[in-house]
């Protein structure tokens, strides 16, 4: 590999991000202002209201984004934040939807499979983790990448995930009486777990602890000669990003009725790695226009037919080119 | 009792002995500097003390407490702090956030009241927060606090290391050539600055150093290094005029 060409690109890429950011400076100072609190305010509304003036293609994109929206979260606590390169994400879903799959069609109360999920993601995490997080980077990637392909196989071998063709004819959750059966439902379910899931995000991230995660991403020796048990958090900032996984799985198999290992290719763990990366690696505002990007385009472009594909990974090399810090500006100079 | 004894400490990688027995002691209150030609294991043996080595025979008492398998994050908890040859920051993060990861030893807080937000959680906040910034007052440099540390200048970011390292409230200060690129100014300063240090927080100050004038400057203790091994330890004079010593550096006489 030499030396020369990767110099220009990053050279480039340097020049038109002072460019970019040069324009959005001017959008950045604007947020500063009470402007950004009545635009933010404007958008959750629109957001938050999106069923009342939409079709029902238009409730089911919203909330196949704000799906998303909560996988990349999880996602972006363990790469954005810690720096781990979990390549394996989809296998966390999995064992979260396949957990609620099985209980569900037990006869299990769908509410009361969710702490379930949660601690089978925390033993998940924890198999996977404690004798790999010492791994360098690139390493994690391969296990973490081999750990999703396994996942999917078990899901697809055994009986008690249902084989090849999975779990069928799970039964819809009911809510004080009420059963969350139309788009609606489902839309304003995940919609209160985005919001659970942006609050816990800036939370760890105004803190000692996700300080401590981006010291380890950072810098892990001077992180550890800190006083920062590297280990611990690794595997903490592991288990985060399993549990937003699972819980997003659980409802994801009783909002499909149905769980089939084909959801969790390992294409599934590219793609929300993807939106992250698009959006802006550890930056919460860009983890959610990461993921609307992400599901949204192939729907606005499918006009273009077989195009779309092919003009969606032309547009992420062009910005992985001229912006590689994501499209969400650094707050920071 | 010496606050830091160090007794033949050997550290071995394959058939390289980078440190051969070293003994020696670093009393309360005092600054000590730990010199040697290059490679003579200096900063192995600074590695050895911080846990980041697993020495290969001997033992370090730090406080009268043995610090052999102890891990590094555990050893810093335990009141031992260090900067590094190259300054190692947090290249990502502001030079606030820098020093407030000092603090993270001295805190209990974790995930949960992260999350959670109990007012002890808080209040932890706070103290870090306000730890930091005495730290960074200290070093001088709180206007550039929301600055990201890798657009600093050189002098400002060995300010910020050593803001951080000040931070987690140590008992012994090691500094791996605090002096390395600084400029005659910046070095006077750097000699005022670990004056200060001892004598506003009372912190043991051990170092190594290259640049001899600063050394015979501030040491009131000196320990020579050669091929691992201790050839000499006593006052500047002593060292000055030690044989053993200036042969080390400047070689034997050919005759």
């Amino acid at each position: 590999m030499s030396e020369e060409p990767s110099k220009l690109l990053l050279a480039e890429s340097r020049l038109s991000s002072t460019l970019a950011d040069r324009l959005t400076g001017y959008w950045r100072k604007a947020a500063e202002s009470p402007t950004q609190k009545y635009l933010v305010g404007l958008l959750v509304v629109l957001v938050a209201t999106l069923p009342l003036y939409s079709n029902n293609y238009v409730i089911e994109v919203g909330s196949n984004i704000l799906f998303y929206i909560v996988l990349c979260l999880g996602l972006n606590i363990t790469i954005g934040y810690c720096g781990l390169f979990n390549l394996g994400n989809a296998a966390f879903f999995a064992f979260g939807a396949y957990t609620t799959g099985i209980l569900c069609t037990m006869g299990v109360n769908f509410w009361l499979t969710i702490p379930v999920a949660i601690l089978v993601s925390i033993l998940v995490a924890c198999i996977i983790g404690i004798p790999c997080l010492n791994l360098r980077n690139d390493y994690l990637a391969i296990v973490t990448l081999g750990f999703g392909e396994i996942t999917r196989l078990l899901a697809r071998n055994l009986t008690i995930t249902g084989g090849p063709s999975g779990l069928v004819g799970i039964p819809r959750p009911s809510l004080f009486g009420y059963k969350l059966r139309t788009v609606t439902d489902f839309y304003f379910a995940f919609l209160i777990l985005v919001i659970i899931g942006v609050v816990v995000s800036y939370r760890i991230h105004d803190s000692k602890f996700g300080r401590a995660l981006e010291c380890i991403r950072e810098d892990e020796d001077a992180a550890e000669a800190m006083g920062i048990e590297t280990l611990k958090h690794k595997l903490l900032s592991f288990i985060l990003g399993s549990i937003f996984a699972g819980v997003g799985g659980c409802f994801f198999a009783v909002k499909m009725a149905s769980v089939s290992p084909e959801s969790f290719m390992f294409t599934q763990s590219t793609n929300v790695l993807m939106a992250i990366v698009l959006g802006g690696l550890g930056k919460i505002p860009g983890v959610l226009i990461g993921a609307t990007l992400l599901v949204l385009f192939p729907e606005i472009f499918r006009g273009i037919g077989s195009w779309r594909m092919l003009s969606f990974g032309v547009v992420l090399v062009l910005l992985m080119v001229f912006r590689p810090q994501g499209l969400w500006p650094d707050k920071y100079k | 009792m010496a606050l830091l004894e160090v007794k033949d400490l050997t550290m071995r990688f394959g058939g390289v002995t980078a440190v051969n027995q070293l003994s020696f002691a670093v009393e309360s209150d005092s600054i000590t500097s730990l010199i040697g030609p290059n490679g003579a294991g200096k900063t192995s043996a600074f590695n050895c003390l911080t846990g980041f080595y697993r020495p290969s025979a001997g033992d370090i008492l730090f406080k009268g407490r043995s610090l052999m398998g102890i891990a590094p994050h555990l050893i810093t908890k335990r009141g031992i702090a260090r900067t590094f040859q190259n300054v190692r920051l947090f290249k990502k993060m502001t030079v606030l956030e820098n020093v407030m990861s000092g603090m993270h030893c001295r805190v209990a807080s974790g995930v949960l009241g992260a999350i959670l937000r109990p007012p002890g959680q808080r209040r932890d906040e706070r103290k870090i927060r306000d730890t930091a910034m005495d730290c960074l007052a200290f070093m001088g440099i709180q206007d550039k606090r929301d600055r990201v540390a890798k657009n600093l200048p050189y002098g400002i970011q060995r300010r910020v290391e050593l803001a951080r390292a000040l931070a987690s409230q140590p008992q012994l200060l090691l500094l791996d050539e605090p002096a390395a690129g600084l400029n005659h100014d910046e070095k006077n300063q750097l000699i005022d600055l670990i004056d200060q240090i001892r004598r506003a927080y009372g912190i043991t100050v051990f170092l190594i150093e290259h640049n001899m004038e600063l050394v015979m400057r501030i040491s009131e203790k000196i320990v020579v290094l050669d091929y691992g091994k201790k050839i000499a330890e006593g006052n500047p004079e002593e060292i000055k005029t030690n044989p053993a010593v200036i042969e080390a550096y400047l070689g034997k006489e050919e005759d």
